[in-house]
């Protein structure tokens, strides 16, 4: 082979190789394009379709009749607020304590480890089997769906995120920092609640907001436990409707004005969501 | 003397220092944390106990419930169709099917799509694009899963049946097999329209999990390479790809497991037929969530009942195991990162 012909093979070799990697390289702008494309195309749709359906009826009616005039979301919005915020209130605290026990008591024993491993599979489990295992355990007693079903299977959604972000967050602290306030005598439980979880507050609230904004848009569990109402109830011993429920309800009908509700509902939770989860990154970034 | 002392260490009357000597050293003093401390251990203990409780009430009351099923129909029950709750008699394959059809056709759309994302971020990204864009994925993430599914069954339906359905079916006429699997009525909705909106929704998991593999590559190998004239391409895919292998499919396995277990957005889409007329994409078909979302409210007690547990149980497992092994083959990324470096 001559020299001139192995450089003509040289060349073509670093000319594919070239081309190859214009292409990946290309192929990955394109997929990372894509993932964006769906989230633009996702909100300006219920931008568009939402905006038209909102009006302020939406929040002072109650949920109409197929094919009435009039009618909002009233009950149902306020459903979902009792609901979430009664599910963090039981949640939280359960997983601050949990998250504790991980970080500050459990780290090397089995317990914490085998706690630390199933909690990370009930963060991603179906949130249908949740809602399976309250209607065994409540609903199917109590033989009636209640709003207390509901907020059991809210907030056992909520735990796994809190004792996730609890940990997490935790671990972060140095321990220099612990040891300085054992070193001065400060019993344990003061370390944590005054030093460990203090530094940490910006992230574990972080982690409930993001419990929250996870809980504020699930349907599934609530489907067979607070089920869904017509009317306005505060009594949570009463199926009581919730936000998602209700939009489910109304989108799978044929009815035009419960699809111009349903869409005011998705645009109502999509932006709460968003909202609450850019909230809880600008929080955590503003403290670190 | 006294004066210099900070405090008297055995308590005496004010004023008088009495310092007592006892014979032969001191005495053996009870080390006995205080109250609260133990309070709080408990307290923090118990909540841990709580969680380990609900996975194990979770899983009893599932097995609890689908008993007369399990007792009924046994393992047959996972390879028969039919389900006729006219008739009285189930079997859970349909639903089956359609779960692990649809998070098929959603890994296969999303895997390669959360690779080039992970790449774009780690390798390509100029520096002030990075958090913009990695939120933006993250936020795809947060999009509640009932938007999804109303966007899906009212504006991306349709598109697809228009677009996508319809010239195939025109385009494949007549040609054996191929036909078959593009064949339905052109609405939409079916186990290719859930699949593609359950890729969308693992998507944001399965970058984030790349994207933060990728990163923990060492710098020192990618330079190494790079040193050597490798193109960009080649050091993600011959050095960062085969280094964090075991990360990138825990990341996998993660998008899998929220794939099998979404319930709203495949009930909206999937069409809720319970039977298997042909295996084509544009069918409308069932998936164990969607049964359960529809069925169990209206669902008499007993056989109808037990069943749709029976399915809720299969799901759980086959999660549990997914997210079990994603979970292993993550952290065994984390702990040959702590050996090697």
């Amino acid at each position: 082979m001559s020299l001139a012909q192995l450089d003509a093979g040289r060349m073509a070799h670093h000319r594919r190789r070239k081309v190859v990697n214009a292409i990946g390289l290309a192929l990955s702008l394109f997929a990372m394009a894509f993932g964006v494309f769906w989230l633009v195309w996702i909100l300006v749709e219920t931008v568009r379709l939402g905006i038209g359906g909102l009006a302020l009826s939406v929040f002072t009616e109650m949920t109409p009749p197929p094919q009435a005039d009039t009618g909002g979301l009233a009950n149902a919005i306020f459903g979902s607020l009792v609901m979430v915020g009664l599910a963090t209130a039981l949640g939280t605290p359960i997983g601050i304590l949990a998250g504790i026990y991980l970080a500050e008591y459990g780290q090397g024993n089995w317990l914490g480890k085998s706690t630390r491993f199933l909690n990370d599979i009930l963060l991603s489990a179906p949130s249908i089997v949740i809602g399976l295992f309250i209607y065994s355990a409540v609903v199917a007693r109590t033989k009636t769906f209640s709003g207390y079903a509901g907020v059991l299977a809210l907030a056992l959604i909520v735990i796994p995120v809190v004792i996730n972000t609890t940990q997490n967050m935790l671990s972060l602290i140095p321990n220099a920092l612990r040891e300085a306030a054992y070193a001065l005598g400060t019993p344990k439980w003061k370390v944590i609640m005054s030093i460990t979880l203090k530094s940490a507050r910006a992230g574990v609230l972080t982690g409930i907001l993001l419990a929250v904004a996870r809980i504020a848009g699930e349907t599934a569990p609530l489907l067979f436990t607070a089920l869904s109402n017509q009317f306005w109830t505060s009594n949570l011993g009463e199926p009581m409707a919730s936000l998602p429920v209700t939009i489910f309800k109304f989108a799978m009908s044929p009815y035009e004005n419960w699809q111009k509700l349903a869409w005011a509902g998705v645009f109502l939770i999509t932006m709460g969501v968003l909202l609450l989860n850019i909230a809880a990154r600008v929080f955590l970034r503003n403290k670190h | 003397m006294a004066a210099t002392l900070p405090a008297a260490p055995y308590p005496g009357k004010r004023g008088e220092d009495v310092r007592v000597q006892p014979a032969g050293g001191p005495t053996p003093r009870a080390v006995r944390t205080p109250w609260a401390d133990r309070l709080f251990a408990g307290m923090a203990l118990g909540s841990a106990l709580l969680t380990l409780a609900l996975l194990a009430g979770i899983i009893l009351s599932l097995i609890v419930g689908a008993m007369p099923a399990i007792r009924e129909y046994g393992l047959g029950f996972l390879t028969s169709r039919e389900w006729d709750p006219v008739e009285n008699r189930y079997g859970g394959l349909v639903m089956i099917y359609g779960t692990l059809m649809t998070s098929f056709i959603a890994l296969l759309i999303a895997v390669p799509v959360s690779f080039g994302i992970a790449l774009f971020l780690t390798e390509l990204s100029p520096g002030w694009l990075k958090r913009p864009l990695g939120i933006a994925i993250e936020l795809l993430a947060a999009v509640p899963s009932i938007v999804y599914g109303m966007w899906g069954l009212l504006v991306f339906g349709p598109i697809l049946a228009t677009y996508v359905q319809v010239p195939l079916q025109t385009l494949l006429k007549g040609v054996p097999v191929l036909e078959g699997l593009v064949s339905g009525p052109p609405v939409g909705i079916g186990i290719l329209c859930a699949g593609i909106i359950l890729a969308i929704m693992i998507i944001p998991y399965i970058a984030s999990v790349m994207r933060d593999v990728f990163e923990v590559t060492p710098p020192m190998l990618k330079e190494s390479a790079y040193g050597l004239g490798a193109t960009t391409w080649e050091v993600v895919s011959r050095v960062v790809l085969p280094y964090t292998k075991a990360g990138v499919l825990g990341g996998i396995m993660l998008g899998l497991g929220r794939a099998l277990g979404e319930t709203m957005a495949v009930t909206f889409v999937i069409g809720n037929m319970n039977q298997l007329k042909s295996l084509s994409v544009f069918e409308a078909a069932n998936s164990i969530t969607s049964a359960l979302a529809n069925e169990f409210a209206e669902a008499g007690e007993g056989l109808h009942q037990a069943s749709l547990i029976y399915l809720g149980l299969v799901l759980f497992f086959i999660t549990f195991v997914v997210l079990a092994l994603s979970k292993l083959l993550l952290s065994q990324l984390r702990k040959a990162e702590g050996t090697k470096s």
